[in-house]
């Protein structure tokens, strides 16, 4: 069989490409851990001094996660960050100054400060539920789960453009086309052969992400996997369909800010909740949306296969589509 | 005479080059037919159209009958590009299984037929090499193998003895003698003139023109020189 014949010279050619080989499984994690070392602090160690605060509610912000200090001037050691917040009591009311040149500050002392003032004011209890119950309590834990896709994402477009662009600088797939073989043939070889590796990837980094550095896994793993490799495939389909327009792997390099970093904004790790209409329009040809919300589903939220059907077919759906188009532009290369 | 290869009003340009007029060519069945001509001239041009890895412009190309493009033709074919197209990371030996199983040889044949053209291209000691560590002429050689591999009926041969030292080269030509007795065609490229002396036929193309047709002593004949070179001039200046 002329495809098995091709998937087993790309198995040979990978493996002895120790580099590709390595940018493949190892870069993501190494990624992946530089991530984990930046992101995964949990937001405590915060440190408050109060003014004038009625004795009361001091006793509750002490028993809440927070530092309380006593320093003489709380305005000069706000400024020095000594101090994340000042809370003062004024006129009957509460007055909280907090240091906002720290963009995750400001959310975290508020969510403190409420935790620690909200239970029993006014005698009324109040109690806070968390709605998926993920105990989340980094930022890298919150994100975990789109790195990984967007990782998986971006190595195996990268090794799979480049290799297949490789072909045609090496003159090797012209010199397939005075072979019997047909396009056809030629391409599903390729993702076949590349297939194999990405669903390695995929295990590799789904299984270090969520055993080694703690991402969250409510739900099962392998839909995680299935996710991450359908997103591999996208990956796949889309990097040989552009390194046909690429004539060397410079100009496959330079479809990365125009291809992948896009797409990093559309993944969930920035909100864009609030963008206008067209924004969001922007975000439905993007495969990585899908991905990431769709692990999101699964890892976070803990949904199971159900739920996640439409980002499936979709990302499904992106493979295709580059599959036909890879047919089309192979084709008319060969006349 | 029958022809196996026959070209009609071939013509195709690259962009605004026109860099194949009108090509009338009839290539005779059992020959070695040498395409001849100066840098430039066409030659890689027209052998692609010949095996269909190039549709031209217009016209028309037959090879054994069928209008190529054709996918099952290849088959008969054993293609030698002029760059050499072999996987770099892998060895000689498994550069030829791959093109081994892409033209569907079964696994016995398959391994006689690349330990026999290992052998006829002195290769046969390199073939668990990896093809990266080859020198220049080593990858024309398997070039030449993998052309030979599917026992075709046609060889089209681009410059098959580029850096081939001369030893080797006169061992090539033999082979080519003794496959035209077994009845095969033969067309190889090539600007090197004693080597056109070795060719039955001879195509002299220029500027995507075929100058004259002929066998070397024809050419020679009619043109009143004693050497092809002469006889290329010659019908360079007469047609410029
Ligand atoms: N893919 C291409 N795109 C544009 N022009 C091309 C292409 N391939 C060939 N040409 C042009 O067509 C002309 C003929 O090229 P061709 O390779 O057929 O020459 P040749 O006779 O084989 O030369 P050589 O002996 O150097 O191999 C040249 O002028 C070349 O610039
Ligand atoms: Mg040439």
């Amino acid at each position: 069989m002329k495809i098995i014949a091709i998937i087993m010279r790309i198995i040979q050619q990978f493996i002895r490409d120790k580099r590709s080989l390595a940018l493949l499984f190892f870069a993501p994690l190494l990624i992946l851990i530089l991530t984990w070392v930046v992101l995964d602090q949990e937001s405590g160690n915060i440190a408050i001094t109060t003014v004038d605060l009625p004795e009361k509610m001091i006793t509750k912000l002490e028993a809440g996660e927070m530092q309380l200090i006593e320093v003489d001037n709380p305005d000069e050691s706000l400024r020095e960050g000594e101090i994340d917040a000042i809370i003062a009591f004024e006129s009957n009311a509460l007055q909280i100054t907090i240091d906002d040149s720290e963009p995750s500050n400001q959310q975290a002392v508020m969510m403190q400060i409420q935790q620690a003032l909200a239970t029993n004011q006014n005698g009324v209890p109040v109690e806070i539920e968390k709605y998926y119950d993920t105990e989340i309590d980094t930022t890298f834990e919150y994100v975990g789960p789109v790195l990984i896709g967007y990782f998986a994402f971006f190595f195996v477009f990268l090794v799979g453009g480049i290799s297949f662009l490789r072909e045609k600088s090496q003159g090797t797939m012209e010199r397939l086309f005075a072979t019997p073989i047909r396009s056809w043939e030629i391409i599903i070889g390729y993702l076949i052969g590349f297939g194999i590796f990405a669903i390695i990837q995929s295990f590799i980094v789904v299984l270090f992400g969520v055993y080694v550095l703690g991402v969250p896994l409510q739900g099962q793993l392998v839909l995680v996997v299935l996710i991450t490799l359908l997103l591999a495939l996208t990956a796949l389909t889309l990097g040989t369909l552009l390194s046909t327009f690429a004539k060397n792997e410079f100009q496959m390099m330079q479809f990365i800010p125009i291809v992948i970093v896009p797409q990093a904004f559309f993944s969930g790790l920035f909100s864009i909740d609030n963008a206008p209409a067209w924004v969001e329009w922007i975000g439905n040809v993007m495969p990585i949306n899908y991905g990431a919300n769709a692990l999101i589903e699964v890892m976070i939220k803990g949904n199971s296969i159900g739920d996640i059907l439409f980002e499936i077919s979709m990302l499904f759906g992106f493979s295709l589509l580059f599959f036909m188009l890879n047919l089309v532009t192979l084709v008319s290369f060969r006349k | 005479m029958t022809s196996i290869i026959t070209l009609e009003k071939v013509s195709h340009s690259f962009g605004n080059e026109l860099v194949l007029s009108n090509v009338d060519l009839e290539i005779e069945q059992g020959k070695i037919y040498g395409l001849l001509g100066p840098s430039g001239s066409g030659k890689t041009t027209l052998v692609k159209t010949i095996i269909g890895a190039l549709t031209p412009n217009s016209g028309k190309i037959y090879v054994e009958n069928t209008k190529m493009p054709s996918l099952k033709k290849l088959n008969d074919i054993g293609y030698m590009a002029q760059a050499d197209a072999l996987y770099e990371e892998l060895t000689a030996k498994e550069n030829l299984d791959f093109f081994a199983k892409i033209y569907g040889m079964d696994r016995l044949n398959r391994k006689k037929r690349i330990d026999q053209v290992l052998n006829e291209v002195d290769l046969f000691e390199s073939k668990e090499k990896v093809v990266e560590n080859f020198s220049g002429g080593m990858k024309r050689r398997l070039s030449l193998a993998i052309a030979l591999l599917h026992e075709p009926r046609i060889l089209i041969l681009d410059e098959p003895t580029v850096g081939i030292d001369p030893v080797l080269r006169n061992k090539v030509w033999d082979q080519f003698n003794e496959m035209k007795r077994k009845g095969i065609t033969i067309i190889v490229t090539t600007h090197v003139m004693d080597e056109a002396e070795k060719c039955d036929q001879l195509g002299l193309l220029r500027d995507g023109r075929v100058l004259a047709s002929g066998s070397p002593t024809e050419l020679k004949d009619q043109t009143h020189t004693r050497t092809i070179e002469d006889a290329f001039l010659y019908y360079g200046g007469v047609n410029s």
